[in-house]
């Protein structure tokens, strides 16, 4: 399966031994030159103009080379609520996700085991949405929880939702379009490690007098860790970086902001060059911490 | 089933008409077995009749198609496999990739809350000679390094019920000896049952106080050892268990003791009561270890069989007895083994020779025959003779 490349096969702790060898060298090369093009010089390009100062008496977006380290300051005073919602929102979509293709991902690779076609079927269902651009489905949920839709003003008669409330434009919408839209990037990998799992380990610890849940707890879960931890990074990286989902045009509104949005309106409307690039840097680096304790906690830094 | 602490005794296990069908496939066949509490029952068979099955039924593994399952008289045909008394050492050990050795082993303990879990199995760790390896992931250990953690993974939980499916099949000799004597200590100490499926027969023999052969989903045979090595009642048995020379032929004369049976033209005779079919063409046998080998032919003298003479065929020493084959016109090859009391092999290829044997050694099989040998072609004396009979028949009469 395509799929595998995503999940790793961690539980095997294989200690193959590294030769370094010409040939290697030069199978690296390719891709070293790719990272070195596509991704070191942006990101040294990126760094430096978020240093930068405006021109004096200059244009709007006229910028020169300076070493202002008070930019960050001044985006991290301005925009902070926007990077703990930016954070907030990724994490409640990274669960809601995990919750939903937890059980999907372990009936397509368990319980679906003994009938192949059923199986494909249903993965096919799970990555069909990918053939629909990203954009037209988050515009179609826009419709489907507008104001005047069916759906709102079913949730109204209900009571569940109070006369003047909304859908689109509240947090609810921007964590479900986050949610819908990551949501195969949970599923394949957990489904990969659990289409793996030896049902005999199963099989061992009901002999051993754990109950189904027991085993599903001590045997089936830390045995699909490897998927559940590409899985959430795979969805947490992506939706804390979003700037679809959560603006205005979509399913967000001015109060649901996060800091993908920032960027993008400094970037492409005001024109403030050093700010979005001092709140890109700033969202990488944070990232990048996030992830690493969390690897580091989930005792799974093999799979880095 | 209380299971907040061992086992004080074993229980019996009891299969009532037990039948396993897979989808186009009958496993296990109407299977009817006791097993009393405390014994030691081996089972052995071919690879593929069943045994395993047979096992994952009784631990819950699998759902018979029919039948019922009782533990300690118990019926646990529809309880699930956690509340079953019982442990397996699994045939692919199944240890789980993600705990160390002492948390596997622990794993059965701490699930029933028994206390000092750590500290139990350690100690069984040691019966079986890993605890200095306790903190290592099964993925570091040798294959028969892992098959003893999956047997202290079982015993240590002191089942009333333990089934092991070739658990000791991954050892060398030297520890295997060792690994029997322990399993067989922890058994009769405290009166457990075992069900053990082994390939080894001399395992089975040594180890076992009930030995059953499996052929099929079936149990052909099962009871002591010696009586099953000396009285087989199949020639599945007597080829499966040991080797035995087996000859096809007609009931000549029978007779309150014995039976006379015309092979190939020799009169051979067989007590009555080991015989388990008294008229019409019959099957019969003989342990290649009773046959007395003679190199001028014997005085013939009453209750005893003499065959010969025969052509030494092939030599083969093995150290404390010696492997002779003996074509005989007529009968086909005959196996010997004898004791080696004189240095170097008695007789030598080519060499006329005789054969003897006491009646009461003999044994007559309950196989229809002619029918389709139940046993690839290979290692089936039994069709290996009656087809060497047909074409010496056929021969004869030609000429
Ligand atoms: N799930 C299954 N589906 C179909 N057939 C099966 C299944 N499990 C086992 N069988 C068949 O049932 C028969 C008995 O299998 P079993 O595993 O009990 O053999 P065994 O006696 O343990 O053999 P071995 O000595 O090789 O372990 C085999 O022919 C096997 O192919
Ligand atoms: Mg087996």
């Amino acid at each position: 399966m395509a799929f595998a490349a995503i999940g790793s096969n961690s539980t095997q702790t294989e200690q193959v031994p590294r030769r370094r060898s010409k040939v290697a060298i030069i199978l690296l090369l390719p891709g070293l030159a790719y990272l070195a093009l596509f991704f070191l010089t942006p990101l040294v390009s990126l760094v430096m103009t978020s240093l930068q100062t405006p021109v004096e008496f200059g244009d709007v977006g006229q910028y020169q080379a300076a070493f202002q380290i008070e930019n960050y300051a001044i985006v991290v005073g301005a925009y902070w609520p926007h990077f703990l919602r930016a954070f907030g929102y990724a994490l409640a979509a990274t669960f809601f996700a995990l919750v939903i293709s937890y059980p999907l991902a372990y009936f397509i690779g368990v319980k679906a085991r003994r009938w192949p076609l059923l199986q494909a079927l249903m993965l096919t269902l799970v990555i069909a949405p990918f053939f629909i651009s990203f954009l037209l489905r988050t515009l179609a949920w826009k419709q489907l929880m507008s104001d005047d839709s069916g759906l709102v003003s079913a949730l109204k008669t209900l009571t569940i939702l109070p006369a003047d409330g909304h859908l689109t434009g509240t947090a609810f919408s921007v964590i479900f379009g986050l949610t819908y839209n990551f949501l195969p990037f949970m599923t394949l990998p957990i489904y990969t490690t659990l289409e793996r799992l030896d049902t005999r380990y199963l099989e061992a610890g009901a002999d051993l007098y754990a109950s189904p849940f027991t085993t599903f707890w001590r045997v089936t879960v830390p045995l699909s860790m490897p998927g559940v931890v590409s899985g959430t990074l795979l969805t947490f990286i992506p939706a804390s970086g979003d700037y679809i989902n959560a603006s205005a045009s979509f399913l967000g509104s001015a109060q649901t902001q996060m800091v993908g949005n920032v960027i993008e309106s400094q970037f492409i409307s005001l024109l403030n060059y050093p700010q979005a690039s001092a709140l890109s840097v700033l969202l990488m680096g944070l990232i990048l911490l996030i992830v690493a304790l969390y690897v580091k906690r989930s005792g799974t830094e093999d799979l880095l | 089933m209380a299971q907040s602490d061992f086992a004080e005794a074993g229980a019996d296990l009891e299969l009532v008409g037990i039948t396993k069908r897979f989808p186009g496939f009958t496993a296990i066949d109407e299977l009817d077995l006791l097993i009393p509490a405390g014994s030691f029952f081996a089972l052995l068979g071919p690879s593929g009749c069943g045994k395993t099955t047979t096992l994952r039924l009784v631990a819950g593994l699998e759902e018979p198609t029919s039948g019922r399952i009782l533990i300690g008289g118990k019926d646990v045909t529809g309880t699930k496999s956690f509340k079953r008394p019982v442990n397996t050492v699994f045939q692919s050990y199944a240890l789980f990739p993600h705990m160390s050795v002492l948390e596997n082993v622990a794993f059965g303990l701490r699930r029933r809350g028994i206390s000092d879990a750590a500290g139990k199995a350690h100690e069984a760790l040691r019966l079986v000679e890993l605890d200095h390896l306790a903190a290592r992931k099964p993925q570091q250990l040798s294959g028969g390094q892992q098959q003893r953690v999956a047997l202290a993974r079982a015993v240590v939980n002191r089942p009333a019920l333990l089934l092991l499916d070739e658990p000791l099949g991954a050892l060398d000799l030297k520890l295997r000896r060792q690994m029997q004597l322990e399993l067989k200590s922890i058994q009769s100490e405290v009166g457990l049952t075992f069900l053990h499926v082994t390939h080894d027969q001399e395992e089975a023999m040594t180890m076992a106080d009930t030995v059953a052969v499996m052929n099929k989903g079936r149990i052909e045979q099962m009871g002591a050892p010696e009586e099953l090595y000396e009285l087989p009642k199949t020639a599945f048995v007597a080829n499966f268990l040991g080797q035995s020379n087996l000859f096809t032929g007609d009931v000549t004369s029978s007779e309150k003791a014995s039976i006379i049976v015309d092979v190939g033209g020799v009169k051979i005779e067989v007590p009555t009561s080991r015989a388990q079919r008294h008229t019409g063409e019959v099957t019969i046998g003989v342990r290649p270890e009773k046959l007395m080998l003679y190199t001028s032919a014997p005085t013939a003298t009453p209750g005893v069989n003499v065959l010969g003479p025969g052509r030494v065929t092939d030599v083969s020493f093995s150290g404390v007895s010696t492997q002779y084959l003996v074509a005989v016109p007529g009968l086909g090859v005959i196996t010997v083994f004898a004791q080696n009391m004189e240095f170097g092999p008695v007789a030598h290829i080519g060499e006329e020779i005789w054969m003897s044997w006491k009646v009461e050694h003999g044994f007559g099989l309950a196989d229809e025959p002619g029918i389709v040998p139940r046993f690839s072609a290979d290692t089936d004396t039994a069709t290996i003779a009656t087809q060497r009979r047909h074409q010496l028949l056929a021969e004869i009469e030609e000429g």
